[in-house]
């Protein structure tokens, strides 16, 4: 890739950036209610660590900072969905899809450096301020050094990168379904089961804790906050995020290409 | 027909009571359309109401995981829980089902298409609240359901007249409250067009927070939700005088009967936020 192209896509991210950044009053909206959902589950964490110290291998201030940590990384990370995935859909179910594909850039690329700016503002605009709440009225458990903050963030991206892969994986889906309504919410059901957003992965009992903790969805939540809370070592935990974000990015290559080649233009 | 007729004089004249029939009848009309439009792709609507259920359904999924590490959470057992989530997801689902479609105010007043409802003959706030009146939010309420009649079998109730009474009266008096909050949270949206997800906080988190024991909060919150944002007499009160349980702040015994009060109030309160913010609505002119 040269230094062109790397150019191009370093301004699809800072317009992803600027774009949400517009949205003041939603951003605002969004810092309350998640703010509201941490205070929520903060106190229904505390009664069920109140009933079982030690539940899952957490005690009761990594079990509260857990809940702020989902609280700041859903819409970055777009757990419940809410990312590009609609707008590909729709452009590819209008037939927009055609003029991208001429574009002089990659299809996949450029949807990843919208997001990754979109995933950055929602990070800063929606993330630090429930965190900030949790951290100040609520016992927390959170590191001091430098460098296990530095490894949390790299969880953070590569977090990001999978969470991409997996909803590119679903908006390609448009290409035979026409209407993603459906897919959207299967992938919205498991984004919020397994990546802990509904509850720890190391609470989940057995062999379910196991397969969910094997699967994808677990870099997303799951891993940083372990990496944060020293539960993980970072090493481990980059190389498992790392291979999955490489073979579902891969997976969505060859998707692409087996869905370009269905793509009729229609009309003139 | 006569009955119609006489309700449209009735409006013209500016009649309350006509103006409730009048708007009734618009709500009913226009989610008639809703639903004839739906059904034109019945295994679209099958699979996005199955889609509706399973994503209620995950929050229960929840519960029964942390009950499979803890036999009880904040002194109740699950079925009770369960009791608790079931009354607050049936009250909920009504409230949904009827008027959920109001969070799409704040885009109609931020593109202007609201303007096409202020030149209709009938009540906004029925037009509003019919609009794209989605039939598939059934699947919460059988949801709601289906975990109310777990409950009610594994739960040991010492059932009399009074508690028998009061289930009914549960389950319509928490989808009035509910509603007031909806039309509320619409009522806000004039203001805030862009900040729909404030309501969330209330509605969405609203149920969430009922769906657990008031034990498990902090004081400040349960007064919060009992005496600002009434939802306490959603499921609290009434679960707590059924299961014979201290009431959460020391209430008296009889309030436990006074959620249609409260719903009515609230629906009073909200009528006439809605009023303040239609009023306050300055077209975009486009």
């Amino acid at each position: 890739m040269g230094v062109g192209s790397g150019r191009l896509y370093a301004a699809v991210a800072a317009g992803g950036f600027r774009r949400y950044a517009t949205y003041r009053a939603a951003t605002a909206a969004g810092v309350f209610t998640n703010t509201v959902f941490g205070l929520i589950l903060v106190y229904t964490y505390l009664a069920l660590w109140d009933e079982k110290p030690q539940l899952g291998g957490y005690d009761q201030a990594q079990a509260v900072t857990f809940v702020w940590l989902g609280q700041a990384l859903l819409a970055a990370l777009a757990i419940g969905g809410g990312g590009f995935e609609d707008e590909l859909m729709e452009r590819i179910r209008t037939g927009d899809i055609a003029v991208d594909l001429y574009r002089p850039a990659d299809l996949q690329l450029w949807w990843l450096a919208a997001d990754a700016g979109r995933a950055v503002f929602q990070l800063l605009g929606r993330g630090v301020l429930p965190f900030a709440f949790g951290s100040l009225f609520f016992p927390v458990a959170l590191p001091r050094e430098v460098s296990t903050w530095a490894a949390f963030l790299v969880a953070v991206g590569l977090g990001a990168l999978v969470s991409f892969a997996l909803r590119y994986l679903v908006a390609l889906s448009a290409f035979w379904l026409m209407d993603g309504t459906g897919m959207l919410h299967m992938a919205w059901i498991a984004g919020l089961f397994c990546s802990g957003m509904l509850l720890p992965l190391n609470v989940f009992p057995g062999a379910l804790g196991e397969v969910v903790r094997a699967l994808p969805w677990s870099s997303l939540l799951q891993a940083p906050a372990d990496v944060l809370l020293g539960e993980a070592a970072p090493l481990g935990t980059f190389v498992f995020q790392a291979a999955w974000a490489v073979a579902l990015l891969a997976v969505g290559r060859l998707v692409q290409s087996a869905a370009t080649r269905r793509v009729v233009v229609q009309g003139g | 027909m006569a009955e119609t007729a006489e309700a449209r004089d009735a409006a013209v004249r500016g009649e309350p009571r006509g103006r409730v029939v009048e708007g009734l009848r618009a709500y009913r009309l226009i989610a008639a359309m809703w639903i004839r439009s739906t059904m034109a792709y019945r295994t679209s609507f099958a699979l996005t109401t199955f889609g509706n259920f399973a994503m209620t359904a995950l929050d229960f999924v929840a519960i029964l995981l942390m009950f499979s590490r803890v036999d009880s959470l904040g002194g109740w057992s699950l079925g009770e829980v369960a009791l608790l989530y079931g009354l607050s997801g049936v009250s909920f689902g009504l409230a949904d089902l009827a008027i959920g479609s109001m969070d799409r105010l704040g885009r109609r007043v931020r593109d202007g298409t609201l303007d096409t409802l202020l030149v209709r003959p009938a009540p906004v706030l029925a037009q509003v609240a019919a609009d794209r009146f989605a039939l598939r939010r059934l699947g919460r309420v059988t949801q709601g359901l289906l975990v109310l009649g777990y409950a009610l079998v594994v739960v040991d109730i010492d059932w009399t007249a009074a508690k028998l009474l009061l289930m009914p009266v549960i389950l319509l008096g928490g989808a009035g409250i509910f509603a007031a909050v909806f039309v509320a949270a619409g009522a806000f949206q004039f203001v805030a067009q862009d900040a729909s997800e404030v309501a969330n906080a209330f509605t969405y988190g609203g149920t969430t927070m009922l769906q657990y024991p008031p034990t498990v909060f902090a004081l400040d919150l349960v007064r919060g939700v009992t005496f600002v944002v009434p939802l306490a007499f959603v499921n609290w009160l009434p679960a707590c005088f059924v299961l014979d349980r201290p009431y959460p702040l020391d209430l008296p015994g009889w309030v436990a009967f006074t959620a249609p009060l409260v719903a009515v109030g609230c629906g009073a309160l909200a009528g006439l936020a809605w009023r303040a913010g239609l009023r306050s609505y300055r077209s975009t002119g486009s």
